[in-house]
C-alpha cells in the first residue's frame, strides 16, 4: 500500500492511505478531544469536537479528524484560533444539552466553556447522543439491543418499542463507553439491572467463589461464539488466581 | 406492443408512430398537473370525453390529459390544438360550450380567455401570454403535449432517439465528453459539474455500479421535479439509461418522495412500458447493454435529499448522512460506485445528446448553461412553473413572466433555494439568476423554489419558519446541526415574541456561522442561510423586533396590534364574520371596533377587508 | 374488537415481505406498505418484520420513528394534512391550522376519539401554486381559508 505524506502541526509523517487523521495525530502524541470516537468502531463524526483545520493546496477548511481519511497530501493544524473557537462552540452546545453531565466539566473548562450562553435543556438526562453505546452494542457485541429513535432534536437512544430490552445481554459495554454516565447499571446479588434499558438479567455464580459475576445471557453469547471450546464458569478474580497458581505450579515443577 | 429487438426496429417504430400523428387533427389538452387536479381538472377532462362521445365525434377529436403546464394560478387549463387557444379556470360546465363554439366552430369564448392583470385586455393564444412568451421551455416542452402514461406519445415526438443514438456506437467516454462540454451542472442544489461526476464514477473500478435519480424534492415551495416525473417520466428514464451506459452501470434507482403519489404512479407505468418495449432490461435493443430501474419511495425526511442519506434510506436504514471525503462515485449505494443526479438534471441529458453539446452550451450564462425550471410561488400573481435560460434576472422572472406582486402590495424579498437558500431584497432584483450569482449574493439555486414575499411577510418570522423546519428535518446525528439549529430557533423564537435582547443578534450570528462550517452534511451547512441572508439584507427588521417590540408586517402576533381605520372602514361586516374569536363588533354604518381583550392578532380581518381598512398600529 | 387490536391478522405483513423477497434493503418500503394496509404500524407487525428480515427489532423501530410519514399510533379514517410549505406558510397556514384545531379539538399528531380524523402538519404537499393547501386523505384542497374549513371537513364522515 502506498504511503501518503502529510503534515500535522508542522510534523511531517508518512501514513497508510486512508488512515484516519485522528489516529495519526494521536500517534504523534497530539491531543484531539472527542466524545464520540472509539478506535474499535468506524468513524462517525457526531460530537464535532475533534475538528481540525485542513489545507490542501490553496483550500483551507474545517473538518472533523475522526472521519477524515488521509488519501492525499494534506496539511493539518489542530490548534488554530478557528479550531479553538469551533471546539468551544461545540462544547457549549453539548453542555446546553446536558448541563449536569459532571464528567464533561473538566473538558468543558479546558475548552473554555463555563456556563453555556444558550438555553439549557433539562428533560433528557445526560445523553449527548454520541452513539457509542448504540454502535458498540451493534458492531462489537452484535446484539443491537438499543438504537436511536426519532430524528432531529427529538432523537433519543432507546430500546425497541420503548419496552424492556429483551435482547440486552447485560454486558455493560454501553455503560463503560458512555462519556457522561447517562447509561446506568446496578448489580444486586443475583441480578444485574440495566436501569437505562429496563432490563433485569439473572447472574451466573462463579463455580469457585460462588459470587455472581456474569449475566447468564452474556455467558451464553460468549459460549456460542467460542464454537465448542468450553468456557469455564469462573469469575475474573478466580480465573486470575487460577492462572497464577498454574504458572507457579509450572515454575516449581521446572525448577525441581 | 412487440418488444423492440434492434436499434432499427426502434427507428422504424418511431417513424410509424410519427406518421400516425396528424398535426392538423383537433385535440383538446387538459392539464393534469397537481394544481389543476386540485381544482377539478380531471372532471373537466372526463366531461370532454363524455360529451365528445355523446356527440359521436370522439374519433375526430382527441382528448389528452397531459403533464403540468406550469400556469397553475389559472387552472384548470385547457389548450385547443392546433389552434393554440388557451382557456383558463375551466369548469366542467364550460365544456359543452367549448366543444360547440371553439372546437367544432372557430369562435373564441371571451370569458374563458386569460385577462392581463390590471387591464381589460384578453389574450386567447397561449404563445402570446407573457407568462409563456417570456419562457424558454426545453425540459418542459414535452409535458404539455403528451399523455405521460403513453410511451407512444413520447416516442412519436422523438423520445428515446438520444438513447438510440448512443447505443448505435457512441463510446461511453465520448458521451461523458459531450455532457462535460455542454457545461451541465446538477440541478439539485450544489451545481456540481455533471460530466465530471460521471467521469469519476466511470473511472471507479467495480463489478456493480449504480445510477440514482434523486426525486426527493423536499424543499418546501418547490415542485419542479414533481411536475417532470408526473408529466414526462420517460425523459427521466431515457436520461438515466444514457447515463448508466456512459458510466458502465446496469442498475438504477429512482428515489421519490411518498408525498408524490402521481409521480410514483406515472414513473411505474413508464418503467413497465419501457421494459415491454425492450428499452429497459437485458440486452437492450439487441446490444450487450443491460439496464433496469427500480423505484424506492421516500417516507418523509427532507434530509434524504442529501446523497449519502438518500443511499442509506435505499439500503433500508435511517437517512443519516456521512462525511463525503470519500465520494459516492467511489463508494456509494451498497458500498459501490454510484452516480446520483436529480430529476431535472437527468431530464436534460436526452436534449443534450439530441441537439448537441454546442447547442446546450450556447444557452445560459458564463458558467451556468442551459435552462432552469423555477417554481415561483408566494405573493406573486402568476404562481406556477417557469423555465428560463440561466442568467435571466430575478426581475424578469418575477415581473415579466409572473406578473409581479398582487393586491397592490409592495415587493419585499424573494427566497430562493428553500431552507438552504437565502432571502434577497429589492436591490437584488436585477441579479442574474445562475449558480454563482445566487451563491455570491448569499442565497443559492437549490432545486429551484422561488418564493416571493410582500410587505406583509415578516423576514424574522420567515427565518424562524425555515429554522423550525430544519430542526424537525435534521437527522439529529451531529451536534452542530441538531443542537446548533435548535439554539438558532430558540433565539429566533425570542425575537418573534418580543423576548429577545440586543446581544441575541450577535449570539445568533455566531451560532449560525458555527453551524455553517461544522455540520456533517449539506442540510446543516446550509441551514443558517435563510437567517444569515435576512440578517444581512433585512437587519433593521430584526432590530425593530428586539428594540421596539414591533413587527412591521403584522405577522408576529405578540408584536402586532391591529386597528380599524375610521376613514376606510365601510362597515361591511366581513371582518366581524370571519374573526375566529369574535373580537370585532359593529353595526351597519358604524366603524367596526376590535376588542383587544379577545383579539389574538391573527390578522384574518386584515386579509378579508376589501377596503384595506385594517392595519397594524 | 379489543382482541383484534391486540393481535392483528399478520398474513398481510407476510405477503408484503414476500413481495420484497424478504430483503432488508426494502425495509422503508415494507413499512410503508404495512402502514397502507393497517393504517398505522401495530407493534406486532414490526416484530414480525424484524423476525422475517432477520434484522434487529431496534433497527426496525429506529427506521419506523425516523421517517415522518410512518406512524406507530393508530390514525383516524381521514388524515387531515395541512401544508406548512413556504408558500402556504406565507399565505396563512397558521390561521388554517388554528381553525382546524378549533373545529376538531385536535392538535398536531392527534386523532379524534371516534377515529374520524387525524391531524398532521406536513412540510410541503408540493402544490404550492394553489397555496394555502390542505389535504384530507388523497384529496387536495387548494386556495383554502379558515372560513372554508368547516365545509371541507363536513364532507368526510
Amino acid at each position: 500500500m502506498a504511503k501518503i505524506k502529510t503534515i500535522i502541526d508542522g510534523i511531517e509523517v508518512e501514513v497508510e492511505r486512508d488512515s484516519w487523521a485522528i489516529d495519526v495525530a494521536r500517534e504523534l502524541g497530539i491531543d484531539i478531544p472527542t466524545l464520540c470516537y472509539h478506535p474499535a468502531l468506524g468513524p462517525y463524526g457526531a460530537c464535532r469536537l475533534c475538528v481540525v483545520e485542513v489545507t490542501k493546496s490553496k483550500w483551507t477548511w474545517l473538518a472533523t479528524a475522526c472521519d477524515l481519511p488521509i488519501r492525499e497530501e494534506l496539511s493539518i493544524k489542530t490548534n488554530t484560533p478557528e479550531v479553538i473557537r469551533s471546539r468551544k462552540m461545540a462544547m457549549e452546545l453539548i453542555m446546553a444539552r446536558a448541563p449536569r453531565a459532571e464528567s464533561l466539566f473538566p473538558l468543558a473548562e479546558k475548552l473554555g466553556v463555563t456556563k453555556p450562553r444558550f438555553k439549557c435543556r433539562d428533560d433528557i438526562g445526560n445523553c449527548i447522543l454520541c452513539g457509542l453505546c448504540v454502535r458498540m452494542c451493534d458492531q462489537i457485541i452484535g446484539v443491537s439491543a438499543i438504537n436511536f429513535a426519532n430524528r432531529g432534536h427529538k432523537r433519543i437512544v432507546t430500546t425497541p418499542l420503548h419496552k424492556k430490552a429483551d435482547k440486552c445481554i447485560g454486558c455493560n459495554v454501553c455503560v463503560e463507553v458512555c462519556p457522561t454516565g447517562h447509561v446506568k447499571t446496578l448489580d444486586d446479588g443475583s441480578f444485574r439491572h440495566m436501569q437505562t434499558w429496563d432490563a433485569d438479567l439473572e447472574m451466573l455464580h462463579c463455580l469457585i467463589c460462588d459470587k455472581p459475576y456474569i449475566p447468564a445471557k452474556q455467558f451464553k453469547v460468549i459460549s456460542d461464539k467460542l464454537e465448542g471450546i468450553e468456557l469455564k464458569r469462573i469469575c475474573p478474580v478466580c480465573r486470575r488466581k487460577e492462572t497464577v497458581d498454574n504458572l507457579r505450579y509450572a515454575v516449581v515443577e521446572k525448577v525441581s | 406492443m412487440p418488444k423492440l429487438g434492434t436499434i432499427n426496429e426502434l427507428t422504424a417504430y418511431a417513424q410509424e408512430l410519427k406518421a400516425q400523428c396528424d398535426p392538423s387533427k383537433p385535440c383538446v389538452t387538459v392539464c393534469g398537473g397537481t394544481g389543476c387536479r386540485a381544482n377539478h381538472g380531471l372532471e373537466v377532462a372526463s366531461m370532454f370525453e363524455k360529451l365528445l362521445k355523446e356527440k359521436g365525434v370522439c374519433d375526430d377529436i382527441d382528448v389528452r390529459t397531459t403533464g403540468c403546464h406550469g400556469f397553475c394560478a389559472q387552472g384548470p387549463l385547457v389548450v385547443l390544438v392546433p389552434k393554440g387557444v388557451l382557456y383558463v379556470s375551466v369548469k366542467p360546465t364550460d365544456v359543452e360550450e367549448i366543444i360547440t363554439s371553439s372546437v367544432q366552430a372557430d369562435e373564441i369564448i371571451e370569458r374563458l380567455t386569460y385577462r392581463l392583470p390590471g387591464t381589460k385586455k384578453r389574450i386567447a393564444k397561449e404563445e402570446e401570454i407573457p407568462f409563456y412568451a417570456n419562457q424558454k421551455r426545453l425540459v418542459f416542452a414535452g409535458s404539455t403535449k403528451m399523455d405521460p402514461t403513453r410511451i407512444e406519445d413520447y416516442i412519436a415526438v422523438g423520445g428515446y432517439s438520444s438513447f438510440r443514438k448512443v447505443l448505435s456506437g457512441v463510446e461511453p467516454e465520448e458521451i461523458i465528453d459531450w455532457v462535460e462540454k455542454s457545461g451541465l451542472r446538477g440541478r439539485g442544489g450544489g451545481g456540481f459539474q455533471t460530466g465530471r461526476k460521471w467521469r469519476s464514477c466511470r473511472k471507479s473500478q467495480a463489478a456493480t455500479k449504480y445510477v440514482i435519480c434523486n426525486g426527493d424534492e423536499g424543499d418546501p415551495g418547490a415542485f419542479i421535479d414533481r411536475s417532470i416525473m408526473e408529466g414526462n417520466p420517460h425523459s427521466v428514464l431515457e436520461g438515466m439509461a444514457i447515463g448508466a451506459y456512459a458510466i458502465g452501470s446496469n442498475h438504477g434507482y429512482i428515489y421519490v418522495r411518498l408525498e408524490y403519489p402521481l409521480a410514483i404512479e406515472n414513473l411505474q407505468i413508464a418503467i413497465e412500458q419501457a421494459r415491454e418495449h425492450g428499452l429497459l432490461g437485458d440486452n437492450i435493443l439487441g446490444t450487450d447493454f443491460s439496464f433496469d430501474i427500480l423505484i424506492s419511495r421516500g417516507a418523509g425526511a427532507f434530509v434524504c435529499g442529501e446523497s449519502t442519506a438518500l443511499m442509506a434510506s435505499i439500503e433500508g436504514f435511517v437517512g443519516e448522512p456521512r462525511a463525503k471525503h470519500i465520494h459516492t462515485t467511489e463508494k456509494g449505494l451498497f458500498g459501490m460506485p454510484t452516480n446520483l443526479n436529480n430529476v431535472e438534471t437527468w431530464a436534460n441529458i436526452p436534449l443534450i445528446i439530441e441537439k448537441g453539446w454546442q447547442w446546450f452550451a450556447g444557452i445560459g450564462s458564463k458558467n451556468s448553461k442551459g435552462t432552469k425550471v423555477f417554481s415561483v410561488v408566494g405573493k406573486v400573481r402568476n404562481t406556477g412553473l417557469v423555465e428560463v435560460p440561466m442568467g435571466i434576472t430575478l426581475r424578469e422572472i418575477i415581473y415579466d413572466i409572473c406578473g409581479g406582486v398582487p393586491d397592490n402590495r409592495k415587493f419585499k424579498g424573494v427566497q430562493t433555494g428553500g431552507p438552504s437558500g437565502g432571502c434577497l431584497p429589492e436591490e437584488k432584483l436585477d441579479l442574474q439568476v445562475d449558480f454563482d450569482c445566487l451563491t455570491e449574493a448569499g442565497s443559492m439555486m437549490g432545486s429551484g423554489g422561488m418564493i416571493v414575499m410582500d410587505d406583509r411577510s415578516c423576514m424574522v418570522e420567515v427565518a424562524r419558519y425555515f429554522t423550525e423546519f430544519l430542526t424537525r428535518e435534521s437527522c439529529g446525528k451531529c451536534t452542530a446541526c441538531r443542537e446548533g439549529v435548535m439554539q438558532m430557533l430558540e433565539i429566533l423564537d425570542r425575537m418573534t415574541t418580543g423576548k429577545a435582547e440586543m446581544s441575541d443578534i450577535d449570539l445568533l450570528e455566531e451560532v449560525c456561522l458555527y453551524v455553517k462550517e461544522n455540520s456533517i452534511c449539506g442540510l446543516g451547512k446550509s441551514a443558517p442561510n435563510p437567517t444569515l441572508s435576512s440578517l444581512k439584507y433585512f437587519r433593521d427588521e430584526y432590530l425593530e423586533h428586539i428594540e421596539h417590540k414591533r413587527c412591521r408586517a403584522g405577522i408576529c402576533r405578540d408584536l402586532t396590534t391591529f386597528i380599524i381605520s375610521d376613514d376606510k372602514c365601510k362597515a361591511c361586516g366581513k371582518c366581524i364574520k370571519s374573526c375566529p374569536v369574535e373580537a370585532i363588533t359593529g353595526q351597519k354604518k358604524v366603524t367596526h371596533v376590535i376588542d383587544y381583550d379577545a383579539c389574538i392578532s391573527c390578522g384574518v380581518c386584515r386579509e378579508v377587508c376589501p377596503f384595506d381598512a385594517v392595519d397594524t398600529k | 374488537m379489543n382482541n383484534i387490536q391486540e393481535k392483528p391478522d399478520l398474513t398481510e405483513v407476510e405477503r408484503i415481505i414476500a413481495k420484497y423477497n424478504g430483503k432488508d434493503s426494502w425495509l422503508v418500503m415494507i413499512l410503508q406498505d404495512i402502514q397502507e394496509a393497517y393504517n398505522y404500524l401495530p407493534e406486532p407487525t414490526l416484530e414480525l418484520v424484524a423476525e422475517k428480515l432477520n434484522i434487529p427489532l431496534s433497527r426496525v423501530h429506529s427506521v419506523a420513528t425516523f421517517y415522518s410519514s410512518l406512524s406507530l399510533q393508530e390514525r383516524g379514517r381521514h388524515v387531515i394534512r395541512v401544508c406548512d410549505g413556504t408558500a402556504c406558510h406565507l399565505k396563512g397556514f397558521v390561521n388554517l391550522r388554528d381553525e382546524i384545531e378549533r373545529q376538531t379539538g385536535l392538535t398536531e399528531g392527534q386523532t379524534t376519539p371516534d377515529k374520524r380524523f387525524s391531524f398532521e402538519v406536513v412540510a410541503c404537499l408540493g402544490a404550492c401554486a394553489i397555496a394555502p393547501v390542505m389535504s384530507v386523505g388523497n384529496d387536495y384542497h387548494g386556495e383554502m381559508s379558515a372560513e372554508k374549513i368547516k365545509d371541507v371537513l363536513s364532507k368526510y364522515k
